[in-house]
Formats: structure tokens, C-alpha cells, sequence
């Protein structure tokens, strides 16, 4: 079968996150700090996808991502792939995973939390996978993936 | 972070609080022992709570301890914008024990990070209140001689009351039997009922008081607050139910002792006050004992 027309051009070295729901695309692009890099960046928006209606893509030259930001991924786009791209192929998939824990990237939707007010690193425990649930270490309180707002 | 510091009931062990009602009732015996001599407590009240800033000064003033701190941040530098943070680094250096009350929730948790000395949480907003818990351990194990396999009634504003959540955490340990008793908008939330779910606790929801209270060990009351409903009309509707009348305590159990965190409005009819039965002002009382448990097994004296 003929290989159908990319969206957005391929990329020689480096990674490639399909399946982003388009609205997330931002706060991915905020997660992987995509404002300070040196590297070109490529991204599709509003692009049509069978499983999501619109999703986005981002691909970035010659990065490659760290499990912690594959994490911080999960959080936001649970259901994204990742493919790591070499010499214009694809030499690995990975499934972003959820972590045990998450620090610092969401905020707290309990509005008297103390991380509301103060500048303090917020502190999750992950209650509940599918969906994302996360308990806040300081006032106890759940926020789940429907209110969930990056920092 | 240091390792004394209590900050939720959750943050301790069946054993851990088994000792330290036992040290309270040590305390009970003999409240004076000057164990605090030379040491000073910081009370740091954010907001105001009288009844347990009162409790907590009597305590550290029966172990000899001296206090330093304030009773409302608007006599503190917090009106100048210091951050809790900075508050708290600042007393940090001073005293060798904070009790802090603060209207945020969590600010405990964030205090005992920042602090070297314990850090005893008096209440954080609508989060914990672990010393109150702990007085009311304290009060149904010395009614009871036991808190193995009780049956508690819990009655009121179980969604928003947070001495009920923290007793349904602290209880847990000790194979209770519940029952719930409020206004359908005012009930257990969901996240206790899956946490006693977990644990294959026994609970029971009941509209009305008279079904079950014969079988009660322990009627914990709390007050049912007007501002809780939307509509002045369902308040005025329910607010009858939840009131506890001396004709009621006909038939209940000997050992049966009604609990109230206080203040009550009118969900206790001044007339039980006489019964027997009536253990609310014992329960405030058993608060100082209580505390000064907490205290010294947050500097290790005990």
C-alpha cells in the first residue's frame, strides 16, 4: 500500500508525539519546555485523526525525551505515542505511563490549598489511573483529570 | 522535616495512638508535671479558635512550658504580607514546639516541612484536626474501657464536618460498627464510604435517630449549619430531625455516652445536659490531657 501524504513533514532524527488531543497541545509544549529549545520544532494542530476528531503532533529534531517528561506527558495526553525516529524511521514506540507521584506540574483545584497561595512546589500522590485522579500530600484533597491545570 | 510533628490522624499508627492515650491518661491523674520547664511553645493562630487555643495553652502551661504567639494574624507580621513560610522560619528559631492554627488547608503539612521543631497542627481550614480526634478517643476509651468493636452513631453535618471524618479515620483501626445519621445533602461523603468499604467496615445510613439509637455505644452529635443549605426551606425542615431530646435516651444502653465536638446550638436539648449519659463537657475537659500527650510525644519527653 501507497504511503499516505504527512500531514506534517517527517523529521530525520529525533521524536515525533502523535495522538495529542488538540487542546493539550499547549500545555505539552509547556511540559517539554518547547520555548527554550535550540532544536526545530514542527507542530500540527487541529490535523484529523480517526480515533480523536482533531489531534496534534509535535515533532522535534534530534531530542530525544526523559522518562520523567514522558510521565509529566501521561498526565495531560494519556493516550499519546511516542516514536523515536532515526534516519527517518521509526526504531521505537513507547506508551507514555503514569507515575506513582507528580511534583510540581499540576496544580491543586482546592482553592484554600496552602499551594494556592504560597509559593510551594505542589505534591500528588496518584490515586487513581484511568482516569487520573491525584491526591494533594498537603491539604488531602482529589483533583481528577477533568480539572486538572497545569502550572 | 521533622519527625515529631502531627500534623493528620492519618500520620498515625494504631500503637501510636494507643500510647499516646495512654500517656493522656497519665496526664488525667496528675496534669502537673513540669516536664516542659525551661522549654518555650510557640501558638501561632492564624484565625481564631478560642476553645482550642485555650486547651492547648492550659496544657503547655500545666507541663511548665512558657508561650510565646499570637491569637489572630491580624496582630502578626502576616499583615504585612510575610509569607507562612517566613512565619514559620522565624518562630522556628525561637521556640522549641509550634502549635499553629491556620485558616488554609494543608498549611500544617507546609509548616512541618519548613520548621526543625514539631509542629502540632490545630486545625488546617477544613482539612484535619487531629488533636480533637484525639480527645475524642480519649473520651470514648475512658468511657467505654475499650475502643474494640463499639458501635458509633455519628449524627448531623457528616459532609462538611471534619472531627466526624477524622474520627471514621481514627476509629478505623479498631473494628467499629457505624451508623450515619443526616439530611441527605449533608451526608458522609463518598470518599469515606470507599474508604470503609476498603477496610470491610460495617456502616449504615439512617434518616431518623430513633431506629438505632438502642443500639449506640457512642452518639457522636455535631451541628447541622444553617448557611450548609441552599434553601432556608430544607434547613427548616430538617433542623428538628437532628436534635437529641432526654425522652430519646429511654431504652438506650448503659454504657451509651453522647460526644459533641461544641459549641452546640440546639441539636442537644439543654435537658439531657443532667443525664448520665451526657459527656460533652467531661469531652472538652479530657482535651488538655489529651493535648499534653501530643505534646510531649512531639518533643519525645514521654
Amino acid at each position: 500500500m501507497a504511503k499516505k501524504e504527512l500531514q506534517v513533514s517527517a523529521i530525520e532524527n529525533g521524536t515525533v508525539i502523535d495522538h495529542i488531543p488538540s487542546k493539550c497541545v499547549f500545555d505539552v509544549m509547556n511540559i517539554l519546555e518547547v520555548k527554550k529549545l535550540d532544536n526545530a520544532v514542527t507542530i500540527g494542530y487541529n490535523l484529523s485523526s480517526e480515533k480523536l476528531g482533531r489531534k496534534a503532533v509535535i515533532k522535534i529534531w534530534d531530542k530525544f525525551l526523559e522518562n520523567e517528561e514522558i510521565n509529566k506527558i501521561s498526565l495531560i495526553a494519556p493516550m499519546a505515542k511516542i516514536n523515536i525516529i532515526k534516519d527517518y524511521d521509526v526504531v521505537e514506540k513507547k506508551t507514555v505511563e503514569v507515575p506513582q507521584a507528580v511534583e510540581g506540574i499540576v496544580k491543586c483545584m482546592n482553592p484554600k490549598c496552602i499551594t494556592n497561595h504560597e509559593n510551594i512546589k505542589t505534591k500528588f500522590t496518584v490515586v487513581g489511573k484511568d482516569p487520573i485522579v491525584l491526591k494533594c500530600l498537603y491539604c488531602d484533597k482529589l483533583t481528577d483529570q477533568e480539572n486538572m491545570e497545569m502550572i | 522535616m521533622n519527625t515529631g510533628s502531627i500534623v493528620s490522624i492519618e500520620d498515625l499508627s494504631k500503637e501510636q495512638i494507643m500510647e499516646i492515650l495512654e500517656i493522656a491518661r497519665e496526664f488525667e491523674k496528675n496534669p502537673n508535671q513540669r516536664l516542659l520547664e525551661g522549654k518555650v511553645a510557640a501558638s501561632l493562630f492564624f484565625e481564631p479558635s478560642t476553645r482550642t487555643r485555650l486547651s492547648f495553652e492550659t496544657a503547655i502551661n500545666r507541663l511548665g512550658g512558657r508561650i510565646v504567639g499570637f491569637t489572630d494574624a491580624s496582630t502578626s507580621s502576616v499583615t504585612k504580607g510575610e509569607t507562612l513560610k517566613d512565619t514559620i522560619k522565624m518562630v522556628d528559631n525561637y521556640a522549641d514546639l509550634i502549635v499553629m492554627r491556620h485558616p488554609l488547608e494543608g498549611a500544617a503539612r507546609y509548616a512541618s516541612e519548613v520548621a526543625k521543631v514539631p509542629v502540632l497542627n490545630a486545625g488546617d481550614g477544613a482539612n484535619q484536626h487531629p488533636s480533637q480526634t484525639m480527645l475524642d478517643l480519649y473520651s470514648i476509651y475512658k468511657t467505654q474501657g475499650t475502643l474494640e468493636n463499639l458501635s458509633i452513631c455519628m449524627i448531623g453535618d457528616l459532609k462538611y464536618g471534619r472531627t466526624v471524618h477524622s474520627l471514621v479515620q481514627a476509629m478505623s483501626h479498631f473494628h467499629p460498627t457505624f451508623h450515619f445519621i443526616s439530611p441527605e445533602s449533608l451526608s458522609m461523603p463518598e470518599s469515606y464510604k470507599i474508604f470503609l468499604k476498603k477496610l470491610n467496615i460495617p456502616f449504615y445510613e439512617h434518616k431518623d435517630l430513633d431506629s438505632i439509637i438502642n443500639e449506640a455505644d457512642i452518639l457522636y452529635m455535631t451541628r447541622v449549619q444553617k448557611e450548609r443549605f441552599a434553601d432556608p426551606l430544607e434547613y427548616e425542615k430538617v433542623k428538628n430531625v437532628y436534635i437529641l431530646k432526654k425522652s430519646m435516651l429511654e431504652g438506650t444502653k448503659d454504657n451509651m455516652r453522647i460526644l459533641h465536638p461544641l459549641p452546640r446550638v440546639n441539636e442537644i436539648s439543654i435537658d439531657v445536659d443532667d443525664s448520665p449519659k451526657a459527656y460533652y463537657f467531661e469531652q472538652a475537659k479530657n482535651g488538655v490531657y489529651a493535648r499534653e500527650a501530643m505534646i510531649c510525644r512531639a518533643l519525645g519527653l514521654k
